[in-house]
């Protein structure tokens, strides 16, 4: 009989799948890969925002989206109608996607020759919070029908999130929905959150959006240096 | 199905470090689990007991968890307080500046094997 031994271990559940993550982020940065994970409730006006992201990016970028519904593939095949390359990930039930599994995605998408990839993960506010995917930057979505305190009901996805995108905001006049407190409790989670209130129906605020990830994609892909010249 | 999900996280860890320390089987697993964290006791160990079955190494496992209590600190009176107790709004002040400084965790503490 072997003797019986504690072994301590002393580290976050989540540790292994961080070390992972940034493993996936090294291996984007050699390709010159963007990886945007996008967050939000479902029916937030993901797809539609990728929709016209797509429109006002695709002659920049060679751009891939990987779509993380459950057991549907309705979100893929809209985004295939834009021309762009876009898969169906495999998640068998989870709430969430790992490091593991976007790795898994990104080779089957071929990302090493894209430069700009976006992934539309699960679609709720707590599980995809707490996995690191190997993205290079987090975004989520909030609806204005959602209401603006979703801040203080989930304070975890807006502490991991570097973009808060205020999407819908064309229905504000319907809805009790406060745009400077919803600023007010983001910023009390992360204050280095970026802002930016668009409607994906109407185009408005979508230019200041764009233009954002653009940087941001030029600016991992190249580095800065080539920004400035 | 968070719990699940995080529940295969753990044996995949445990299984990594059982690889790297030539364990043959594990017969105790002990997280720390924060009272906030969002995930529920309960369902952790019915997906644990369902999940270690099919695990060579941690066939018959137990999963021990130790909760740590959740702790609130208001900004504004530099007090802190019990979370679960009062939630977001300081009892002392009733200033909503307030900051979770513990209970959020699920950390991985030491597993028993031989
Ligand atoms: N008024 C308005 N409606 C919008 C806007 N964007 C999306 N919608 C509507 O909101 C609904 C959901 O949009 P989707 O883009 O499918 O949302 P989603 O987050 O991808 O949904 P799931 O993938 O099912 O979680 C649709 O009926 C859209 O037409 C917007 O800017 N303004
Ligand atoms: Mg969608
Ligand atoms: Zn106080």
């Amino acid at each position: 009989m072997d003797k019986v031994r504690i072994i301590e271990i002393r580290e976050s559940v989540f540790a292994d799948n961080d070390r992972e993550a940034d493993r996936i982020r090294e291996g984007l940065k050699r390709d010159k890969t963007f990886l945007l994970n996008l967050m939000s409730s479902p029916g937030s006006g993901k797809t539609t925002l990728l929709m016209r992201t797509i429109e006002a990016l695709k002659n920049e970028f060679d751009i891939g989206v990987m779509e993380a519904d459950i057991d549907s593939s309705v979100d893929a095949e809209k985004i295939a109608k834009t021309g762009v390359r876009s898969i169906q990930l495999h998640t068998g039930g989870m709430c969430h996607l790992d490091a593991g599994m976007t790795e898994q995605g990104l080779k089957e998408i071929g990302a090493s020759d894209l430069d700009l990839v976006i992934l539309e993960n699960i679609g709720n506010l707590i599980c995809p919070a707490d996995f690191d995917t190997g993205a290079v930057r987090n975004a989520m979505i909030l609806s204005v029908p959602e209401g603006h305190d979703k801040p203080l009901k989930y304070p975890h996805i807006f502490t991991v999130c570097d973009v808060l995108i205020i999407s819908k905001i064309d229905v504000m006049p319907y809805f009790d929905f406060d745009l400077e407190k919803v600023r007010e409790y983001a910023l009390m989670r992360n204050p280095k959150l970026e802002i930016f209130p668009v409607s994906a129906r109407t185009g408005e605020g979508m230019g200041a959006w764009t233009e954002w990830l653009k940087t941001q994609v030029n600016e991992w892909n190249n580095g800065v240096k080539l920004l400035t010249e | 199905m968070h719990e699940l999900g995080i529940v295969f996280h753990i044996i995949k860890t445990v299984e990594r470090v059982g690889e790297e320390n030539g364990l043959s089987a594990v017969s105790k697993v002990t997280l720390e689990l924060g009272e906030v964290s969002g995930a529920i006791p309960r369902e952790l160990i019915d997906c644990w007991n369902w999940a270690v079955r099919k695990s060579e190494l941690l066939k018959g496992a137990e999963l021990v968890i130790e909760t740590i209590p959740a702790v609130t600190l208001c900004e504004s009176c530099s007090q802190t307080y019990e979370t679960v107790r009062y939630g977001r709004i300081c009892p002392n002040c009733g200033s909503d500046l307030t900051y979770l400084v513990q209970g959020n965790e699920m950390n991985l503490k030491e597993i028993q094997a031989c």
